[in-house]
């Protein structure tokens, strides 16, 4: 049998986690595990989007009934709101690589404000569908001759704008835990695995909404 | 596997002072640790636990059968029993049973890591499970639910007068806890093997766990989102699968089976991995086509999720559909053939030794068999209209689910429990609960094939008076099959206490878990790195000590 050994490490670099040999194991590992599980919100979402196109495909009249209940401009502000809120996420990333601990913390500040509007938005949006009765279960009115299928569409907006809001509200939650990490200074330029992380996350909530918005507000609009 | 060893040889073998087991003392020590052998301990209690749970309802589904009336049991009753010991054992013990225990507690030590990628995510799937585990139980003491295990809507989403939304968010929590398990081996695979171990010397063990891991990741959020799509219809009255808006009810089943026809495999290949380590080992040889098993395994976990039509041949789907997913079902055959064919390769000039694990190994190539030619059977459109909903299929799941990964979880305790525990079981009492299990299992679930040819149909607590004879067998043969099932549990609760030390390699096998490995393993499993040089299962005459 060989007699040969791979030497323990001597130094145990800030940040390393002790299953790991090296802070390069490390971050591969917990990128990957990222990018796993943001496959399994894909097919996460992916049942609410096929459900959707079974629907589309089969009430094409009620579903653009239903687009034109939505508030476009909402919607489209709330999409500005949220590729802003990448691309400040994305700074945060870079920020944190070059070891910058205030550029990292006003990026993530930003990144949680710009969440935080889009989430009132939300609300404005949702308090106004309850006021006209467009909430299937709890708040319904019936609406025209579509008026049935037009409660899928709305169970539809609201079962998917409703799981990417969830999604946006745990990722406000994990902001404040990152901006408390940050401002006490955890992360340096070589350890910042939980902040790129975290980017991963926030682009993903993104492109979800990037979808959903174009479905639901402008498909059939004219 | 030549592997770097740190001290000493195998002969003489002295077990380190401190290992998993006794480093660190009290509750705490078990909750909150972030050790992946503690938290497959864990698990092996709390599955056990549910298993006993889930087989109490089967006994008393066993009993009501026993008679043609309906007598034991209202129907709304039965109901309730059928549905809880399939979403118990599904849900709650067969879905973790060997990748969150034998697995949790293998895969890191196989590849040589110190632990899991991830140990609190490791920890947060326990304490995931259990709340899922606890909010089932509370589910089943408020009054059970009469759905069936799959859920399906329309009853489930508006009809049903049971406690469907509590269960199936107990469902929804289970699938979370093995998407978080499957996570953690896919990346602990990639990234934390050992100088040396490529993919190709990995232990087969660790491709089964790979592929099932594949399927939690991408079957799992499925079920998860098609539950919450059936809860919100349930809890707001919002429609999705409700024909009076349009909505499709058998969009449900769509959804429901393609994850649950691919979780079906999340219940057999595991095991397939427990076989192709005992069966090298038993046989003292290098498994025969390892590549071929190894992809096998991988094939099985892409398959299935190109099948789940043919559980909805009399759903409303086309014919050309049907065949289709007919023909892809039969593909499903052919990975899984090349597995048995392999192991029996394997075993075929081998110095096998007639052992615990040997007897389970058996048991399971037997039931295996069984339960996968019936497959066929089912697969095929035109016959499966006649068998579709009858004993038949009760018959075939459960040689693939019970036959196969039960057969497969323990003949794998018994072959890592010296490992484990560091103590040896009774050889004797082990051989007798393997052949108990064995012969219980065909005498239950043989005669449920002929009573579903004849016709008898699944979830009635009635049936008529000519079918009694087959149901008695079938009850009289759960009760040897509980036997079977109890007696281990006895037998090694006591060899913990009682039993004799194991020595580091009792079975003369391969693999760091073995070679390299304490008996019980450190809590870090390795003093160093280990650096492997050697493929996997390169077994020699057996040494004379």
């Amino acid at each position: 049998m060989a007699a040969d050994h791979v030497d323990h490490h001597e130094h145990h670099p800030h940040g390393l986690a002790h299953q790991f040999e090296d802070m390069a194991q490390q971050k591969e590992s917990v990128l990957l595990g990222m990018w796993s599980f943001l496959i399994t919100e894909v097919l996460f979402f992916s049942g609410y989007f096929l459900t959707y196109l079974v629907y589309r495909t089969q009430y094409p009249v009620a579903f653009a009934e239903g687009s034109h209940e939505l508030d476009i401009t909402m919607g489209a502000f709330n999409t500005v709101v949220l590729i802003l809120s990448s691309l400040t996420m994305a700074m945060a990333v870079h920020k944190s690589h070059e070891g910058s601990k205030n550029g990292t913390l006003g990026y993530l500040i930003a990144t949680f404000i710009l969440g935080g509007v889009f989430l009132c938005v939300k609300y404005v949006e949702y308090s106004a569908k309850f006021e006209h009765g467009l909430v299937p279960g709890l708040a319904w009115h019936p609406h025209g001759e579509h008026s049935p299928q037009l409660a899928l569409f709305f169970s539809l907006y609201f079962g998917m704008t409703g799981m990417h809001a969830l999604h946006m509200i745990i990722g406000a939650g994990l902001l404040i835990w990152l901006l408390v990490k940050t401002a006490k200074g955890t992360y340096t330029a070589e350890y910042n695995a939980p902040i790129e992380v975290f980017g991963l996350y926030w682009h993903f909530v993104d492109i979800v909404w990037i979808f959903l918005f174009p479905l639901l507000y402008l498909l059939g609009r004219h | 596997m030549a592997i770097a060893e740190q001290d000493g040889n195998a002969s003489g073998y002295a077990a380190p002072e401190t290992n998993y087991i006794n480093n660190g003392y009290g509750l705490k020590s078990w909750l909150l640790t972030k050790d992946h052998k503690r938290i497959a301990v864990l698990y092996m209690i709390s599955i056990s636990i549910f298993f006993a749970v889930g087989g109490l309802f089967a006994g008393l589904i066993r009993l009501e059968l026993l008679t043609p009336q309906g007598d034991f049991s209202h129907s709304d009753t039965y109901n309730k029993l059928f549905t809880m010991h399939g979403v118990v054992m599904i849900f709650f013990f067969l879905v973790p049973s060997i990748p969150a225990t034998l697995g949790n507690f293998l895969v890191p030590i196989m590849i040589g890591a110190k632990d899991l990628a991830f140990p609190r995510i490791n920890l947060l799937s326990w304490y995931v499970y259990i709340i899922g585990g606890t909010l089932g139980v509370i589910g089943i003491l408020a009054g059970g639910v009469d759905t069936g295990w799959t859920f399906y809507t329309p009853y489930s989403s508006t009809y049903s007068n049971s406690n469907v939304l509590i269960v199936a968010f107990a469902g929804f929590l289970a699938g979370f806890s093995s998407i978080l398990t499957g996570l953690n081996f896919i990346v602990t695979i990639h990234t934390m093997r050992a100088p040396g171990m490529t993919w190709f010397r990995l232990p087969l063990f660790i491709w089964a766990h790979y592929a099932t891991s594949i399927i939690m990741l991408l079957g799992t959020p499925v079920i998860a989102i098609t539950l919450v799509l059936m809860m919100l219809e349930r809890a707001f009255g919002f429609g999705f699968f409700d024909p009076r808006l349009g909505g499709d009810p058998v969009l449900f089943q769509h959804l429901f089976w393609f994850y649950s026809h691919p979780a079906v495999y999340i219940m057999i290949l595991p095991s397939m991995g427990v076989m192709s380590e005992m069966i090298a080992c038993i046989s003292r040889k290098r498994v025969f086509g390892y590549e071929f098993v190894a992809f096998s395994s991988v094939a099985i976990a892409i398959l299935g999720f190109l099948v789940w039509g043919h559980h909805m041949f009399l759903s409303s789907q086309s014919t050309y559909a049907g065949m289709v997913f007919s023909v892809i079902t039969f593909l499903v055959a052919v990975p899984s053939a090349i597995k048995t064919f392999n192991w029996t390769a394997t075993m075929y000039k081998g110095s096998i030794v007639y052992n615990t694990p040997m007897y389970y190994v058996m048991g399971y190539l037997g039931l295996f068999l069984v339960g996968g030619l019936t497959g066929l059977f089912l697969s095929n459109m035109g016959l499966d209209i006649h068998l579709h909903d009858t004993y038949f299929i009760v018959a075939h799941f459960h040689y693939i689910m019970v036959g196969g990964q039960v057969m497969g979880y323990l003949g794998g305790m018994h072959f890592w429990w010296p490992k484990i525990s560091g103590k040896m079981y009774p050889e004797a009492l082990g051989k007798a609960s393997a052949v108990l299990v064995f012969l219980g299992f065909n005498l239950t679930f043989f005669p449920q094939f002929v009573l579903g040819y004849m016709g008898m149909p699944r979830r009635y607590h009635s049936y008529p008076d000519e079918f009694q004879i087959l149901n008695v067998a079938s009850t009289g043969g759960a009760s040897v099959l509980a036997l079977g099932y109890l007696l281990p549990g006895i037998y090694l609760i006591w060899s913990i206490f009682k039993g004799a030390n194991a020595p580091q390699n009792p079975w003369g096998a391969k693999g760091l878990e073995w070679e390299v490995a304490d008996t019980p393993p450190t809590t870090f499993n390795f003093e160093s790195t280990p650096v492997v040089t050697e493929e996997a299962y390169q077994y020699g005459p057996i040494e004379e000590h």
